[in-house]
């Protein structure tokens, strides 16, 4: 390591110090009279020292301020293009991506997908480069924050006149006398300035803490990323989803088979029913359809405590139940379920009667429910006929002109039937569906839906989130870190004692013009004239 | 002389305690940065189970298409020794019901030489299932996952969704999306148990 040795107090300074350490002469050797660099107090940033090892090289680029200022300029570029068309997860989901954006956005929405955009917040490189980013932030603050922190320390309190005239503010007086001085001390001490003294050379500071301000906030975002990374452990993080329809008990994603819940009502309130929404008239007035009020789940929460295997029947013992509100969730553990959405009327039961198809009367010659949760595939009845359920499409669709299921649910359900019966030579078949009774020829009986049950289903999310405590906690200092760098600053006078003249000279890290209306305060009663701004008066 | 050399050493000391201060910082950030890379990666499979994992066991009712079986259940473990093409559908399901005839003329020839199809559907009513394996008259045991235990176990996110299982339990092959007759035979053909 090379050493600068102060020409005055014969100091050795590290590489890279631009301001003595003892006694504050520059080292730069600029007779010119420019104004000092006070930027880290002139002491060497601790990468910029040496450069040999590989590790030393890796830990100077991160120390580079131009890599973190670029690093977050490619994160914002990035994060801006991943805004351009909607993302992965925004998208139908039955659909293949690859399509999806070719035929919505044309040769730039291939291009976007091409490049992995629509999936850009949770790709790799995204992540790596916040990761830089954290890294970045981590090292800058150890490399610079730790000889600052020294550099203020150990600050000497006389300083090289040469440093005294190379500061922005800076003034200097023949005439005067010992009284004025003290009493421009004293008043620097009003104004909570803490006095040092060595050798009748003062200097008066306020403020420094601020200087940490910026390590402060850097230390906040280090926790929040921290925070943001424990999110991949599942014990840490859970956000799941899942539909449990009236009535029914589903199993709980993602606690492994441990918990489920039964949906034991969905309660849906809308305006418009009470008397207190009267005032909502008007406005209700000017909407289509019901305004939700109000929607609830009344749901338990089951252990399964049997430790069979899987798929076996599971043997439940409730542990909580409740209503679950939007907001207000039901809760095991740490484990929480919120409302989220829902389906209303749902079909649970279906309701035929079997009559003769040319009576007008439609009398019943048979009644029977269709469960369209479980349905049986034959009806039978006393006086000798026969209904059998030969096909059942819960959510049907003509696809080339066969019917077909699209889901599990009975959304929209339809039904083949074979009626038999003692006067039916074989079977008359016929096709039913909401609005729609098709016999499959000249057909002697029909059915006719009666009735219909509906039940809802209710949507919830299922979240665990342990995380948010340590983001709280970075969210909070790194608001800290703010707070005290942005209205606090570091201010400092110096008053230099020469043979026969005094020289004073201030500096702040900013806020210059809060420093000169104070010392315009300080100053004013003493016989002392008013600092010069010396950076004014070279632009003149 | 002394001096000089007290001098050295002390910058010896410090140059290694630097040295060993921020190797070990970098090796710390690099570790998280790498946790957090492989974490997503992991995350973005979604399915839980993966090639190399030994299946999960699990027992499902088997659903009629043969007056023997009706009613009773079939548990995964019980095939140990076999190899286990395991397939997820559903009735609604497309992909899944073209894919269904190839398994069912390639089910005799690997039946015999040690592999079992074993289909679970995920539908809600056991009638559209019986009714399905009526139409395409299947014969290797369709099994119904009526409360979803054992799609939530294995982390099944699209339909179709096949396991290729080996005769220690061990997942081969995993396949995501329809597979044609030419791939359905490659696949079994991994799984037959060696000769021992």
């Amino acid at each position: 390591m090379s050493i600068i040795k102060c020409s005055t107090c014969g100091h050795q300074n590290k590489e890279g110090t631009t301001i003595c350490e003892k006694c504050g002469k520059p080292l730069d050797y600029d007779q010119q009279g420019t104004l000092l660099n006070m930027r880290y107090d002139g002491s060497a940033i601790r990468s910029k020292t040496k450069n040999r090892s590989i590790v030393d090289k890796i830990w100077n680029f991160f120390s580079s301020i131009k890599v973190g200022v670029s690093l977050i300029a490619i994160a914002l570029i990035a994060s801006a293009l991943g805004t351009i068309y909607p993302q992965k997860m925004y998208i139908p989901q039955n659909i293949d991506p690859a399509l999806h954006y070719r035929d919505q956005y044309g040769l730039s929405g291939q291009i976007f997908y091409q490049l992995g955009f629509h999936n850009l917040y949770n790709s790799w490189w995204y992540m790596v480069l916040i990761a830089l980013i954290g890294i970045s932030i981590f090292i800058v603050s150890i490399d610079r924050g730790v000889p600052l922190y020294k550099a203020l320390k150990n600050q000497a309190i006389k300083r090289h006149p040469n440093f005294l005239k190379r500061q922005k503010l800076f003034g200097e007086y023949k005439d005067y006398n010992e009284e004025d001085k003290t009493d421009f001390i004293n008043k620097l001490k009003k104004h909570r300035y803490k006095i040092t003294e060595n050798d009748g050379h003062f200097l008066a500071e306020k403020g420094r803490f601020s200087r940490w301000g910026p390590y402060v906030n850097h230390l906040g975002l280090i926790i929040f990323l921290l925070g943001t990374l424990f999110r991949f452990i599942p014990f840490m993080y859970v956000d799941d989803f899942v539909w449990v329809r009236e009535g029914e008990t589903a199993v709980i994603p993602s606690t492994n088979q441990q918990y489920y819940i039964k949906n034991e009502e969905f309660i849906f309130e809308t305006y418009g029913n009470d008397d207190e929404d009267a005032i909502f008239e008007a406005a209700l007035q000017n909407t289509s359809g019901p305004v939700p009020k109000h929607f609830e789940t009344s749901a338990i929460i089951y252990e399964d405590v049997s430790k069979d295997v899987i798929g076996s029947e599971p043997e439940l013992k409730e542990i909580n139940s409740g209503e679950i509100i939007v907001n207000e969730a039901l809760k095991i553990n740490d484990l929480a379920l919120y409302q989220d959405s829902y389906q209303l009327n749902e079909f649970q039961t279906m309701s035929f009667k079997l009559h003769e198809a040319d009576d007008e009367e439609e009398a019943a010659i048979a009644e029977f429910t269709v469960d369209l949760t479980d349905p049986e595939s034959e009806y039978e009845f006393d006086n000798g006929y026969r209904v059998e359920l030969n096909r059942f499409y819960p959510e049907y669709e003509l696809d080339n002109g066969q019917p077909r299921s699209i889901s599990n649910y009975p959304r929209n359900p339809g039904f083949v039937f074979f009626v038999h019966g003692p006067d039916i030579e074989e079977r008359e078949a016929s096709f039913l569906a909401i609005g729609q009774n098709i016999p499959s020829g000249d057909n002697q009986y029909k059915l006719s839906l009666t009735d219909f049950g509906v039940r809802d289903v209710s949507g919830l999310t299922v979240r665990k989130d342990l995380t948010l405590p340590i983001i709280g906690l970075g969210a909070f200092i790194f608001m800290i870190g703010v707070i005290q760098g942005m209205y606090w600053q570091h201010r400092r006078v110096w008053i230099h004692q020469g043979e026969d003249r005094i020289y004073i000279a201030c500096h702040t890290n900013k806020n210059w013009y809060g420093l000169t209306k104070e010392l315009e305060k300080v100053i004013d009663g003493t016989s002392f004239t008013m600092v010069q701004d010396q950076e004014k008066n070279n632009d003149t | 002389m002394k001096k000089i050399e007290q001098a050295k050493q002390k910058k010896q000391i410090k140059k290694r305690n630097r040295f060993i201060f921020r190797s070990s910082i970098l090796v710390v950030l690099f570790g998280a940065l790498l946790f957090a890379v492989v974490s997503n990666l992991i995350a973005e499979e979604e399915a839980t189970l993966d090639i190399g994992d030994k299946a999960k066991d699990f027992q499902l009712k088997r659903v009629a298409n043969n007056e023997d079986a009706k009613k009773s259940t079939l548990q995964l473990s019980d095939l140990e020794g076999k190899g286990v093409m395991l397939n997820f559908w559903a009735t609604y399901c497309e992909p899944c019901e073209r894919e269904m005839p190839y398994m069912e003329k390639l089910y005799p020839k690997y039946q015999e030489q040690g592999v079992e199809i074993v289909a679970v559907s995920v539908d809600a009513t056991e009638l559209v299932i019986d009714k399905f394996v009526d139409h395409y008259d299947l014969s290797f045991p369709v099994l119904h996952d009526k409360d979803s235990q054992v799609l939530d176990a294995y982390g099944i996110r699209p339909l179709p969704t096949t396991y290729f299982i080996d005769e220690n339990g061990v997942v081969v092959e995993r396949v995501l999306g329809e597979l044609s007759l030419e791939r359905l035979e490659g696949y079994l053909q991994q799984i037959v148990p060696k000769e021992t």
